[in-house]
């Protein structure tokens, strides 16, 4: 940083490659294969080194950002898998990708990771654009994917130690990390068996072991708990946790709301390849009102009577829950819908086991959203 | 100040070739270690080959015809040479394997050479290779196969043989990453080897085969490889088959080499 900025080695070669009449994106070009990252070349650049009539080509990322998506599109055929995503993910923080099978969550990681090549739009993932310099890119991030990607063949130690070598780290280091991460996952005892006799949550343990191998900045987790049992997946999201407190950002895709609710700071809940809605969990909850007043009957009988006795009360229709069975209504204003609904219902004799007062939960915001989409579709 | 940066680049590229080297050594160890683990692997993909062998040298043995040399120093470079192919064959059901359990994806989300998953298959199905054929040779020589030409020749036949396999293993690498399930890999794998390995001279010389089979089986690059390793280690003019043994293997590296690793690239 004290070094003045004729001392800079960019400033020379830029100096250097212009007297040689290289053309601007022939240097760009050349210093991203070198390894300078975006960000560098432009400080350098905005020192005026060039002509005044410069434009960097890249969309500069949002302030803070680590990941930054800009009108990602990606087509199979006639399917949008993705349609014109856009997207910022704040340095340590962890965003979860919200959305039902097929909504493209994994075509985003994809298309982050460096496994695919978008149709347009830009990504810059660690200030590295991911379409011109996949290779660096890839020094900065880990990724575990939706199965667990291990060598069955090799014990839990032989699988860390061999992606260890692939990132290019130093014997010692391979060592220590390894040692490390098997204790980190409970993997010790393991350590020495073939990951063939692991059980599954063994398995996705070790695999998000590898991930972490490298030290990523950033970490990918493509599902990182379907097909788990509860207690594994408790386990799994302390793992996840501890690397936030550490200071890695993640990106996390999920179909699960409560995971998203439990371990991401912002959730962005994608459906048909699209954003629908963004926010942290308690703004996506805000974004349908007050919350909702929930009430079962002693006579269930009556559900569909009290139903319509309820219709005017809150601030959308009453409906019965087809999950829990219960009467929902959503509201504005909580407390006078409650005292309304219990006053309706005791002129009407309608006798109430249960009534209560809640938030929303994200499963109820991601129907709404959802519903919404597919109305506006027809 | 440019040598400044030319010095840096060759650095790096230095480093780089260093790395790829790297690369392609860890991944071909890591293929390696399931034959040492289950060396039963090695066993069973020998006893079909050995199968044929009794098969041919016992049972039809006796009704083919090889002017110049017994059945069974006739055949055995032959079958040495199928099951160099069939060998080869193993390398695309385990790209297919790796790829169905989303290990591609994690190796192409390092940070690795681009060549080195594939490198390291090939790589390890040759050197696999290496111990089926020297294991074919002893089961040969117990039934009377001879040899009497000097150990370089054997060496350079025993060569050759590996070259041969380790380019159909390209061939069978484009076709594991592109059918992508292990079960159709192994199919797919066979269905054009199968007639291949018949029409060539493993089993029986050209000339009994009718005409219009002996205008593709004289070319066959099964043909003009199991002809040259037979002239290595049984005697006999070597050069012309060994051209153009050498010349197809080339033809398959360059047409399939780059196949393959385009495969590779875009595998989803």
């Amino acid at each position: 940083m004290n070094q003045t900025k004729e001392d800079h080695p960019l400033t020379k070669y830029i100096a250097e490659a212009s007297k040689q009449g290289l053309s601007k994106a022939q240097i760009i070009k050349t210093l991203t294969d070198e390894g300078w990252r975006i960000n560098d070349i432009l400080d350098v650049i905005l020192e005026r080194i060039l002509p005044e009539d410069v434009k960097v080509q890249e969309v500069a990322p949002a302030q803070d950002a680590i990941i930054s998506v800009r009108s990602i599109r990606k087509s199979y055929g006639k399917v949008a898998a993705l349609d014109n995503i856009s997207l910022d993910v704040p340095r340590g923080s962890v965003l979860g990708l919200l959305g039902p099978n097929g909504a493209g969550k994994t075509t985003l990681v994809r298309v982050l990771t460096t496994l695919l090549k978008p149709d347009s739009g830009t990504a810059i993932v660690s200030g590295i654009n991911v379409a011109e310099n996949p290779s660096l890119v890839r020094n900065h991030i880990g990724l575990a994917g939706q199965y667990a990607a291990i060598d069955e063949n090799l014990t839990g130690k032989e699988n860390l130690e061999l992606v260890g070598k692939l990132y290019h780290l130093a014997p010692e280091v391979i060592v220590a990390r390894t040692q490390d991460l098997l204790e980190r996952f409970s993997l010790v005892d393991a350590a020495n068996r073939t990951a063939k006799t692991y059980s599954g949550g063994m398995r996705r343990r070790l695999d998000l072991a590898a991930s972490l191998v490298g030290e990523p900045e950033i970490l990918f987790l493509d599902e990182p708990t379907t097909g788990l049992d509860p207690r594994s997946r408790s386990e799994l999201w302390e793992v996840i946790e501890g690397l936030v407190k550490d200071g890695t950002t993640v990106l996390l895709t999920t179909q699960y709301l409560e995971e998203a609710d439990y371990l991401a700071d912002n959730i962005i809940m994608i459906d048909h390849g699209k954003v629908i809605a963004q926010g942290t969990a308690r703004e996506l909850k805000a974004q349908i009102g007050g919350g909702v007043v929930e009430l079962h009957l002693s006579d269930k009988r009556r559900m569909t009577e009290a139903t319509q006795l309820l219709q005017g009360v809150g601030a959308e229709p009453a409906h019965v829950d087809e999950v829990s069975g219960h009467i929902t209504i959503p509201v504005e204003d909580g407390a006078k819908t409650l005292v309304e609904a219990v006053r309706l219902l005791y002129t009407a004799g309608l006798e109430l086991a249960d009534i209560e007062l809640r938030k929303p939960t994200l499963d109820e915001v991601f129907l709404k959203l959802t519903e919404k989409g597919a109305s506006n579709d027809k | 100040m440019t040598n400044n940066l030319t010095a840096s680049k060759e650095h790096i590229a230095k480093q780089g070739v260093f790395w790829i080297l790297s690369d392609i050594m860890a991944m071909t160890k890591r293929n390696l270690v399931r034959y040492i683990r289950l060396p039963q692997l090695l066993i069973f993909s020998t006893i079909q080959p050995v199968m044929f062998l009794l098969l041919f040298a016992y049972v039809f043995g006796g009704a083919i015809k090889t002017p110049g040399n017994s059945y069974i120093n006739y055949l055995i470079p032959g079958i040495i040479v199928q099951t160099v192919i069939f060998g080869a064959m193993q390398t695309g059901v385990g790209l297919a394997d790796d790829l169905s359990k989303g290990l591609i994806d994690r190796f192409r989300s390092l940070p690795m050479a681009r060549s080195a998953v594939l490198a390291g298959r090939t790589i390890a199905d040759s050197i696999r290779n290496i111990f089926v054929v020297l294991l074919m040779s002893g089961v040969g020589y117990l039934i009377g196969f001879r040899v009497h030409q000097p150990l370089s020749h054997q060496l350079l036949a025993l060569g050759l043989t590996i070259l041969f396999g380790f380019s159909f293993s390209w061939i069978s690498a484009t076709i594991g990453m592109l059918v992508k399930s292990v079960e159709t890999a192994q199919v797919a794998g066979f269905i054009w080897v199968f007639p291949l390995v018949f029409a060539s001279s493993i089993f029986v010389p050209v000339a009994s085969m009718p005409n219009w089979l002996q205008t593709w089986a004289k070319i066959s690059p099964i043909t003009v490889t199991v002809n040259s390793v037979r002239a290595l280690v049984l005697g006999g003019d070597v050069t012309p088959a060994l051209w153009h043994s050498f010349m197809w293997m080339a033809a398959i590296l360059i047409i399939f080499v780059p196949l393959a690793v385009n495969r590779y690239r875009r595998s989803t």
